[in-house]
């Protein structure tokens, strides 16, 4: 006991950023999310247009690579002579606007049913396993579509709509993550101590499966994110003249076969932004539980 | 397995109980659908006299279980817009829709199985990478971006395949794999794992000690029990798909059940969409009911849990 209480502090964190720094997938999807994410934070400060200002007689600028461009407006104008970058910069803000809120709510709601459902077990449980079938069996982009278009299209509602339909997933691993964790000794332990269920829960079962949790919350605002460029495309869901990425797809549509760069633009920058989260998720899941893997 | 099969119906038939309920309400968390019917140029009177032709006056689980008794006999009401049985148009709209599930779902498993097999027979070969790479890329892809892109290169630029429409099969080739390849990653990865897990088990051991030719052993003995899972999710995926189909078809102008959603959706004929919702459901739920059938059949280990 004594050598032991001398000897150094295991310390975890520091192999994990050395894993953290040799995955590829981490190092990539890393670096661009936060390149994203400071764009959308800077995005006044670098805009070099109102990205809401039209000016009428500067319609449809083609990029600068083109013979036609010109530096005044670096990837051209759209079909209201906007700035076609600064609308780019601002539509960041959305899409991680959207990302954030979607994956915060339907979080939320994923996880308290799947670790209730975890925990309890019994009756919890079937009533969750219940609840999770139903919403599976709904279709996603045809729900979402009816109740934006009862409801109404604005940035709120559709980070609500997505919030409350997208957290199967964090349920279903939510209760297997915590289904495994209950039958811990160490669970046994601090209930045999005479924990509350909401201190078990809180101090032992919670900070086990934060991990998993972290990996599914990537991974569903990445999906959050493509479903509301969908929606927007559809034209129910963020409105005009808010400059969402989907919504300059379905803007630049009518004119695609004469200036494919409208929608090719904004199109590579959903994929650019879906495609790091996805792979800063999985590269995090491969770190933290390699043994989850697909 | 009889035992199972009953249980495993009974909780399908309270799933489609349940999900009936709330595309149900979905009518009334609108407005009021008397006011939708009318019109904007309706007087109170007329809509009052639509309140009481279609009984919206009457208490809301009332009507739902007159509702629910006239869809048990496949009577979903009026459509606002075309004024006939949505019923029927949802009968006219489907085939096209299943059709293109159908092209869509074998496009998917022919690219990712033989790729999921391949990987797994070489882990962390080129192969492997290539696939891994293809998977990643094409679950970040926006579908209708993807579509647009296809149009541009395939239909404008190569003048290789028609833009939009339904008439002959030439125009089902882009609408397939924009909506089947989103489900191939998944059918991919599960795929490899599950050849990786049985590659690894004593069983293919033995055969590849008693000097069974190796495509004997990779698709006799290992695919055969690598596959049980992928044919659920294949199932899964189609039930996903049908309902995915709505911005396929929005895009190539294919006039499917996707499409009439989309429509009914923006002219708001809330009857026509409630039907297509309860349809799309339904569907996922008998799909996912054979699937677990099947399963249950091939493994016995699934029936007694």
């Amino acid at each position: 006991m004594a050598s032991s209480s001398k000897s150094e502090p295991v310390k975890i964190a520091a192999p994990l950023w050395g894993r953290s720094l040799r995955h590829q997938g981490v190092v990539i999807g890393a670096l661009i999310v936060a390149m994203v994410v400071l764009i959308a934070l800077c995005a006044p400060l670098i805009a070099p247009h109102d990205p809401y200002y039209q000016d009428l007689l500067a319609r449809l600028k083609p990029p600068v690579w083109d013979d036609r461009g010109s530096w005044d407006h670096i990837l051209g104008t759209d079909h209201l002579g906007r700035d076609y970058l600064s609308r780019l910069i601002y539509g960041a803000r959305i899409s991680l606007l959207i990302g954030i809120g979607a994956a915060l709510i339907s979080g939320l709601i994923g996880t308290i049913m799947g670790v209730m459902a975890g925990y309890f077990g019994g009756r919890v449980d079937m009533v969750v396993t219940f609840l999770i079938t139903v919403r599976l069996s709904m279709p996603v982009v045809l729900v979402a579509l009816a109740v934006v278009a009862i409801v109404g299209g604005s940035l709120q509602v559709v980070i609500m709509v997505l919030g409350l339909l997208l957290w199967d997933r964090f349920a279903v691993v939510m209760r297997s993550s915590t289904l495994q964790i209950r039958s811990m000794d160490y669970v046994a332990a601090a209930q045999a101590v005479g924990c509350s269920t909401t201190r078990v829960l809180m101090t032992e079962i919670m900070p086990n499966v934060v991990n998993n949790l972290i990996v599914i919350a990537t991974l569903e605002m990445a999906h959050a994110i493509i479903l509301e460029a969908a929606l927007s495309f559809l034209g129910l869901g963020v409105q005009p003249p808010l400059p969402s990425w989907g919504l300059m797809v379905s803007e630049g549509k009518d004119m695609m076969l004469f200036e494919p760069w409208l929608i090719t633009i904004p199109g590579v920058a959903l994929f650019l932004l879906v495609l790091s989260i996805n792979l800063l998720g999985d590269g995090v899941r491969d770190i933290t539980a390699p043994e989850n893997r697909n | 397995m009889l035992y199972y099969s009953l249980k495993r119906f009974a909780l399908a038939l309270l799933v489609a109980l349940t999900v009936s309920l709330i595309s149900f309400s979905l009518l009334y968390i609108s407005s009021d659908p008397a006011i939708a019917m009318a019109g904007e140029t309706a007087t109170d009177a007329d809509i009052e006299a639509i309140r009481q032709l279609y009984g919206f006056d009457r208490p809301i689980l009332v009507q739902y279980f007159d509702w629910l008794q006239r869809a048990l006999a496949g009577d979903l009401g009026q459509s606002y817009y075309f004024r006939t049985n949505v019923s029927a148009l949802i009968a006219e709209r489907l085939p096209t829709t299943m059709t293109l599930g159908v092209t869509a779902i074998l496009f998917a498993i022919t690219l990712a199985v033989p790729l999921g097999v391949a990987a797994a027979i070489r882990p962390n070969s080129l192969i492997d990478r290539i696939a891994l790479f293809l998977s990643v890329m094409g679950q970040a892809l926006p579908s209708f971006w993807f579509a647009l892109m296809l149009i541009v290169l395939l239909s404008v630029n190569l003048r290789l395949l028609p833009t939009s429409g339904s008439d002959t099969w030439l125009h089902l080739v882009m609408p397939t794999v924009v909506l089947g390849y989103y489900a191939a990653p998944a059918i991919m990865r599960l795929t490899r794992t599950g050849m990786l897990e049985v590659l690894s088990t004593d069983y293919i051991r033995t055969a590849r000690a008693k000097g069974l030719r190796p495509p004997v052993v990779l698709f006799k003995h290992a695919l055969r029990n690598a596959i049980i899972p992928v044919v659920s999710l294949a199932a899964v995926q189609f039930g996903f798909m049908l309902g995915g189909s709505i911005v396929v078809e929005t895009i190539f102008a294919l006039h499917g059940a996707g499409f009439l959603a989309w429509e009914s959706i923006t002219r708001n004929d809330l009857p026509t969409v409630q039907g297509l919702i309860l349809v799309f459901s339904l569907f996922y739920i008998v799909l996912t009911f054979f699937a677990d059938l099947i399963n249950a059949w091939l493994d016995p280990r699934i029936r007694i849990n």
